[in-house]
């Protein structure tokens, strides 16, 4: 149902830009109001929530330790999943980021018929996640092609990679290909298997069911539908340059695939899209295991009801006296 | 299956598909066997408890505070306000599943609220519905629900069906602390005056008496005498075991169940040998005689409470540093909560063990040891002479506790003890051991008898584990540095793998070690050496 609502909500956001540019022709608002208060939304609302983030203290260190500690120098201690300073803790956080060490890690239990579990590996998730990740980065930042005059040789080279196998006119990206296998795949987890689909969300569905619609209208205009990718860089450097202008005949598809993009912009601050930067501040992953030998400061520890020596003595004197045990007070 | 006993040819009937109904129209259930039962008001009106009172988790009523929408709400948004943990998981899972089936409850239960990611959900639906823009909104389409006395219900069952094992926060990609969530689900149960007996019990004894069982100071020395008697029939000599000594160098801190329990007592037998046989200068206190710390489980508040002796004992008898005896919660709060709460410890000195001369620079602030790394030490400085074959009746192998593997990570240190110890020593399979160790399923203040049918759900994947082992290289001995593990595994393994029986680390030292005028012919335990019994029967 979740599912079936998020799909729902996509197609009517298509069709909200469809009728605003295919029949009303609010190009100024699709082409630049929208764009521009979507953006100012996630830059403000992605801030505003890493400083709420930010403004809660990490009262104890609570690193989740995985691997041997620090501890006797005979001892070999695992440096990458049991960090002890600050140094191997980035390189953790930075490999758990870049290539997702956890998600690699997993298993996948299976009962058997003689009464056991057995765990076998399960690479599907980590690859998929990965993919989808990896390959969103990258068509991220060849989109930077729009923003720069001339553009730059960094996204030149991605280009040029990305296109490797030279198939088609214009040449066929692979990550568009492998965003849309992957986003694919991430979907169909999510309904196929029992488990995930009972933990999913309207949430959780909608998001993947915008990134792919955002992933086939950039598809369709660039092999398919076409536009005028001169008149499209007219505008996306109109806005950078803060004097933008909405040029006519840049084709419908465009302006599909920007409001879709606009909406997962506006969007991104206030859902679980957040693990972009929450991933950075997750208080089990980026401390350093090293409590014993450095101390980590509370900033509200308080005072606290305790027992005294002298209370416990004072309740227990005749006995202990009894027993032949020292006092502090005869 | 209702009230009927659980029996462990059943597993096969676990079913991991969950429900049609959604888990937000399944109110919880509360039968026999898979609850605990509520803190007696005697325990709680000892520790200042808010809203002590007789109640049932079974009845209607729950004779919550009328406010307790308002005192649950308050919670929350005092606890979002102090840990940065608690808001950044309310916030950043995406339910990829990956934590799923790494629950051991959920392995053995097949509930799919014990899946760790639906565990947090319970909360944080709240919290979306109460705290959040998109939840205010869009409601149960944003995945918020309202908050209803049947939620209360729900995290009274499922907070204490988590052992605060880890587990599943190795696999999240985020490194999301189900622990961290249920900490705080039950710090928002406990406002509401709804612990559990057996956490706030032990909680008010060690409050009053220094250990979680009440022993008052003239028990405890007489549990020590005992142990001392006990050595001599075992090992023909008498050790000297010093209590409240002022002026010793070192402060040994046990969990009180290695004085009282079984079988923790043999490695407090073993603590014991040791201790003589290096000459160690130590004391034992009747006040701090208990490192554990039920605290852990009720509220960040109470760890502190309870865990201010530790520190206040070594400063009163002017010890120079303090050793730590095997327990897995008790080390998680050592390691990781003692010198932020209660330091800093700068009346003691940098421990240095005195026979070896080492620094243990790693306890440099804290100033607390544990005593594998101690023993470790020794046994690489070849101070200690040790007879393997001693302890050739046991085919071993070794259960980590989730809290020392998960929370600090002492994972080669009794490897390296048991290698030393045993001849007979095989680990079990990869996925069940070190950082991916399986709880014993009644960690964190759940092993009760009332709760025992989860707790043996619970302790599946760790009996499959063991069975294993004892299958493939005729394991018949667990050893484990648990007080709780030590306490409840064999109830487990018997349940699971009969046959196995269940040790401490520093029982199998206890055995090997080989001592100046020692006169043995059997272990700790009163058994013959292997070999020495065939004499016996001649």
């Amino acid at each position: 149902m979740n599912a079936l609502y998020a799909l729902f909500v996509v197609i009517l956001l298509l069709l909200v830009a469809w009728i605003g540019i295919g029949t009303v022709n609010l190009h100024i608002l699709f082409g630049i109001v929208l764009p521009y208060l979507a953006f100012a939304i996630f830059v403000l609302g992605f801030f505003y929530r890493i400083i709420k983030w930010a403004g809660s203290p990490v009262p104890f260190r609570i690193p989740a330790t995985c691997g041997q500690q620090k501890s006797l120098p005979w001892i070999k201690n695992s440096k990458l999943d049991n960090p002890h300073n600050a140094f191997w803790t980035i390189i953790r956080m930075a490999l758990e980021i870049l290539t997702f060490r956890s998600l690699f890690r997993s298993t996948r239990a299976e009962l058997r018929d003689d009464q056991r579990i057995a765990y076998g590996d399960t690479k599907w998730l980590w690859a998929g996640a990965l993919a989808f990740h990896w390959t969103f980065l990258i068509i991220i930042l060849r989109h930077y092609r729009f923003f720069a005059e001339p553009v730059p040789g960094f996204v030149l080279f991605l280009q040029n990679i990305d296109g490797l196998f030279q198939v088609g006119l214009p040449v066929v990206y692979i990550t568009d290909a492998v965003i849309v296998l992957a986003a694919t795949y991430l979907f169909i987890r999510r309904v196929f298997i029992p488990q995930v689909r009972y933990i999913s969300l309207f949430a959780d569905y909608f998001p993947l069911f915008l990134i792919g619609g955002i992933a086939v209208t950039g598809i369709l205009m660039r092999y398919f539908t076409k536009v005028d990718v001169s008149a499209v860089k007219e505008l996306t450097l109109g806005w950078i340059n803060f004097n933008p202008v909405a040029p006519e005949g840049i084709g419908i598809m465009f302006y599909l695939h920007l409001f879709l993009v606009s909406v997962l912009f506006a969007y991104f601050p206030f859902s679980k899209l957040m693990h972009m930067g929450g991933i950075f501040l997750s208080p089990a992953r980026n401390l350093a295991n090293n409590n014993r030998a450095r101390r980590h400061v509370n900033p509200w520890n308080y005072d606290v009801k305790t027992h005294t020596y002298e209370e416990y003595e004072d309740e227990f004197r005749d006995v202990m006296k009894e027993a032949g045990m020292p006092l502090e007070k005869e | 299956m209702s009230d009927e006993k659980l029996k462990s040819d059943q597993v096969a009937d676990i079913d991991y598909n969950p429900p049609v109904k959604g888990w937000m129209d399944t109110k919880p259930a509360f039968r026999k066997g898979i609850f605990n039962y509520p803190a007696v008001v005697a325990s709680e009106k000892y520790l200042d408890l808010p809203f002590s009172r007789k109640w049932d988790p079974r009845e209607d009523d729950w004779k919550l505070p009328e406010n307790w929408k308002e005192i649950v709400l308050e919670t929350l948004k005092d606890l979002l306000k102090k840990y940065r943990s608690f808001k950044v998981f309310m916030d950043i899972c995406v339910r990829c599943g990956a934590c799923a089936d790494k629950c051991h409850f959920y392995l053995g239960s097949g509930d799919p609220k014990n899946m760790p990611v639906l565990r947090a959900e319970l909360l944080r639906s709240v919290y979306r519905n109460d705290f959040t823009t998109a939840g205010k909104l869009f409601g149960k389409l944003a995945g918020a629900r309202e908050l209803t006395e049947d939620v209360i219900k729900e995290w009274f069952l499922y907070f204490y069906q988590c052992t605060e094992c880890r587990r599943c926060s190795v696999f999240c990609p985020y490194g999301i602390d189900t622990a961290e969530i249920t900490m705080m689900g039950r710090e928002i149960l406990n406002r509401l005056g709804l612990g559990i007996d057996w956490i706030v019990t032990p909680a008010a004894n060690c409050f009053r008496t220094g250990n979680h069982l009440g022993i008052q100071p003239h028990g405890f020395k007489d549990s020590v005498d005992f142990a001392v008697d006990d050595l001599v029939d075992a090992i023909g000599i008498r050790v000297e075991a010093p209590i409240n000594k002022k002026g010793a160098e070192v402060l040994f801190v046990v969990p009180s169940a290695d004085y009282f329990g079984d079988p923790h007592y043999f490695g407090f037998l073993g603590y014991l040998a040791l201790f003589h046989e290096i000459g160690l200068d130590y004391t034992f206190s009747t006040f701090a005689s208990e490192g554990g710390n039920f605290g852990l489980f009720h509220s960040a508040e109470m760890i502190k409470r309870l865990n201010a002796k530790i520190y206040a004992e070594a400063r009163r008898l002017g010890v120079k540093w303090i050793i730590g005896g095997e327990c897995g919660h008790m080390w998680r709060v050592l390691h990781q909560y003692m010198d932020t709460m209660n330091g800093p410890a700068d009346f003691l000195e940098e421990p240095v063990s005195p026979i070896t001369g080492t620094k243990f620079e790693n306890a440099r602030s804290t100033k607390m040891v544990h005593v594998a790394e101690f023993t470790a030490d020794l046994i690489k400085h070849n101070k200690v002479k040790l007879d393997r074959s001693r302890n050739d009746h046991w085919i071993v192998t070794y259960h980590d506790s989730c809290n020392t593997a998960r929370g600090m990570g002492i994972l080669d240190e009794p490897r390296y003890i048991l290698e030393k110890t045993c001849n007979y020593f095989y680990d079990m399979p990869e996925n069940t051991i070190r950082e991916q160790t399986f709880c014993c399923g009644s960690g964190s203040g759940i092993g009760t008898d009332e709760n025992l049918e989860m707790r043996l759900r619970g302790g599946f994947p760790r009996g499959s584990a063991v069975k294993y082992v004892r299958e493939k290289h005729g394991v018949n001995l667990l050893t484990c540095m648990c007080a709780i593990d030590k306490a409840t595994l064999p109830a487990v393994m018997d349940f699971w793998v009969p046959g196995v029986e269940v040790a401490g680390v520093h029982e199998m030292v206890g055995n090997a070690l080989v001592m100046k005028g020692e006169k043995r012919s059997g272990d700790l335990r009163g058994q013959p050496f292997k070999g020495e019994e065939v004499k016996e029967h001649v």
